[in-house]
């Protein structure tokens, strides 16, 4: 321990193994530490056992569950766009070699207080029955205008400027209604509010083609991949890329005090009474708890069930988006529900998540429309956690504190906040400009 | 697992053992047929591939190299996760490192899948004269733990082609897939052959 490292890494969340893999390639000296004595901090995915433990304190799970090392409950659910960020900086850094991956089965939205699937082409949203006759052919155009579009190229634009023509204009060019403005958004171009409809239009549609261009690379019924045997894995392989590289790992080490010199930077890390030095801090915000403040908080439920969410056609793996409008609420509401199909749970079984921004103190309440979608469950359990992002000036204290992850079931922000944190601590910018046309999956 | 397609068998293989005690080299001599007298402590490449033939079959190891996690404990499950086979190491010139070694045995029966298949290679067996473990206990202690068990030298090579095809006969042959494997995301169009293995 007493040695003196570039850069001291505490947490092994997904944010903060993927930093220390990207340091410890580009030769600094790691050391990663965590408190815990598993990896993946708040993203880690629990085993039965550590799931009862967690919330139901000594508890045991019930038999009838099955085996506890069956599952893998992902305590940040979140599902990766194919063709995001997220599978940019995998295939970057080589680290997809230890991961498999599974297309997700669908895509849905709910509306007017039904299920439907999330229409992704022009030939789909023809058969869409979100929308009357009319309304089908006039998304149809919509949707060719957006699969055409091509910021280079001005014949594709047709005479608009996407950079000032606003979503909302753009919509009423096409005729659209309301409701089905409410799934593209929501749904296809996964805005969170409605602040997009009177920002410029070129976000949205990229974002739509982003969707669509997802879709159609695994050929899934959603644009969305998942890892086998969760979520939990993902800082493992990043943390395995920084030890591959010389990183040092320790875990379960209680304290990690950051120490600091008399002009308030970071000196080192402190723990079972040993420190040691380094010139930069990166962690969550629960190491750092005096350098943060409280911007939000998610509500969620989590769920084990025996049988598929209802009116999905039976997906073994599916999220549902319930848009803000549909429900009343600020923020919108999301389910994911995962299975054996990606090694969760036992054959069976299924784990389904509910979370949302929380806007009240009754998560029971406030998750109810998610959880009347579900049909009865095995096991519930509801949870509510505080979001923090940094407050403090790196370049002042060289402490590089990462923004606690949201309710929504994305990684878009997530990779964002990593590369901006990677900017700052090293000065450069990731080049992420791997060929995605040329990459694709090797299909057992 | 082991996952099973044209007569060809894909299996991740693991080591663990003692710091020093000569996984590394043990997969130097079996992939590229070296032997280094002043092995550097394993940083960098932890992943290998090398394929024999055994019997009717092709097996394809995708080689894991401990990288180091494993000196503070801190060894990712992924890290077991889905292996066919592991490879526990100890050094027969030390005795601590066969203690260990029985640890890596407890842990792999706790966190392993149950059908893998687990040898003991007893390492640096040209180094007679200074032998702290006899065979007769290394062997003993492996039949009572479900191992199979050879003392190997990496440099002399002594048993390491040998220990890694005994693990490629024993591998379980036409294991049904029980749930679709997943696939490896890749920069490059799939090739011919099939993808690296996985779950259980
Ligand atoms: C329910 C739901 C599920 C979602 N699931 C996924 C998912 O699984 N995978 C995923 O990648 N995204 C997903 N998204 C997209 C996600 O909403 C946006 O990335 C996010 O809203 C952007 O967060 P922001 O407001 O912090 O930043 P913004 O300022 O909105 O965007 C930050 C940066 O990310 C880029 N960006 C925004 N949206 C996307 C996007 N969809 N894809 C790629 N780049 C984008 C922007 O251009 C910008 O550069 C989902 C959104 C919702 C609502
Ligand atoms: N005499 C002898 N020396 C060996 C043998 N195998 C390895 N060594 C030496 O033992 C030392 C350690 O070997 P490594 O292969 O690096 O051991 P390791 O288990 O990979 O060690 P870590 O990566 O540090 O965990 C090196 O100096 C090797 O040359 C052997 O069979 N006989
Ligand atoms: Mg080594």
């Amino acid at each position: 321990m007493d040695e003196e490292y570039d850069v001291i890494v505490l947490g092994t969340g997904l944010k903060e193994c993927i930093l220390s893999g990207l340091l410890s390639v580009d030769g600094l000296k790691v050391l990663h530490m965590d408190r815990n004595d598993y990896y993946g901090g708040e993203s880690t995915s629990l085993n039965l056992i550590q799931l009862w433990k967690r919330f139901r304190v000594s508890d045991k799970p019930p038999a009838h569950l099955g085996s506890s090392r069956d599952y893998n409950v992902d305590m940040i659910p979140k599902y990766i766009m194919a063709n995001g960020a997220l599978v940019r900086v995998l295939i970057h850094t080589d680290v997809t070699k230890y991961l498999y991956f599974k297309a997700v089965d669908g895509s849905f939205v709910y509306n007017k207080g039904k299920v439907h699937k999330v229409p992704a082409t022009d030939m789909e949203a023809l058969k869409s029955p979100l929308m009357g006759i009319f309304e089908k052919r006039r998304t149809r155009k919509f949707f060719i205008f957006v699969q055409d579009y091509n910021e280079s190229d001005p014949k594709t634009h047709e005479g608009m400027d996407l950079t000032s023509v606003t979503t909302r204009e753009l919509i009423a060019k096409y005729g659209l209604d309301d409701n089905t403005m409410d799934f593209i958004g929501h749904a296809l171009a996964l805005h969170r509010d409605d602040r997009y409809l009177d920002e410029p239009a070129l976000d949205t549609v990229k974002r739509m083609k982003l969707y669509a261009e997802s879709v159609a690379r695994f050929q899934g019924g959603s644009p969305y991949i998942y890892p086998l045997y969760g979520l939990g894995e993902l800082p493992q392989a990043f943390a395995r890329l920084s030890a591959v590289y010389g990183g040092t790992y320790m875990l379960n080490k209680p304290e990690c005090k950051v120490e600091f010199d008399e002009e308030g930077k970071v000196s080192g890390v402190t723990s079972e009474g040993e420190t040691a030095k380094c010139k930069k801090v990166v962690c969550d915000p629960s190491y750092l708890p005096n350098k943060v403040r409280k911007v939000g908080k998610v509500a969620r439920a989590i769920c084990i069930m025996s049988h598929p969410i209802p009116n999905t056609n039976d997906s073994q793996s599916v999220q549902v988006i319930l848009p803000q409008k549909q429900l009343g609420r600020r923020s919108d509401m999301y389910l994911f529900c995962c299975s054996y199909s990606h090694n969760v749970a036992p054959k069976g079984k299924f784990i389904a998540f509910v979370s949302t921004e929380a806007e009240t103190d009754q998560p029971e309440i406030e998750l109810k429309p998610g959880l009347d979608l579900l049909g009865p469950v095995d096991e519930i359990f509801f949870d509510m956690y505080d979001r923090y992002e940094p407050v403090n000036e790196p370049s002042l204290d060289n402490c590089f504190i990462s923004t606690s992850y949201d309710a929504t079931t994305h990684f878009e922000s997530t990779v964002v906040d990593v590369l901006n944190m990677y900017t700052m601590i090293t000065g450069k910018i990731l080049d992420l400009n791997v060929d995605l046309s040329a990459a694709s999956a090797a299909e057992e | 697992m082991a996952t099973i397609g044209h007569n060809n068998l894909n299996a991740k293989l693991v080591l663990l053992g003692d710091m020093g005690a000569g996984k590394s080299s043990l997969v130097l001599r079996f992939v590229k047929g070296q032997f280094l007298e002043f092995q550097e402590s394993t940083i960098g490449a932890a992943f290998f591939s090398q394929t024999l033939a055994a019997n009717d079959v092709t097996v394809k190891f995708e080689i894991w190299d401990t990288a180091g996690q494993e000196r503070y404990h801190s060894l990712a499950p992924m890290y077991y996760r889905g292996a066919a086979a592991a490879i526990i190491v100890y050094d027969i010139s030390n005795t601590d490192s066969f203690g260990r070694a029985k640890k890596w045995v407890q842990e792999l029966q706790k966190q392993g899948n149950p059908n893998m298949v687990m040898a003991l290679a007893g390492n640096k067996a040209d180094l007679e004269d200074r032998r702290k473990v006899t065979a007769e206990e290394a062997r003993v202690y492996a039949e009572e733990n479900g191992l199979f068990f050879m003392e190997t030298s990496a440099k002399t090579a002594l048993n390491v082609n040998d220990i890694f095809h005994e693990i490629a006969k024993k591998l379980p042959r036409a294991q049904p897939a029980q749930n679709p494997a997943g696939m490896v995301l890749v920069d490059r169009p799939p090739e011919g052959s099939r993808a690296t293995s996985c779950c259980s």
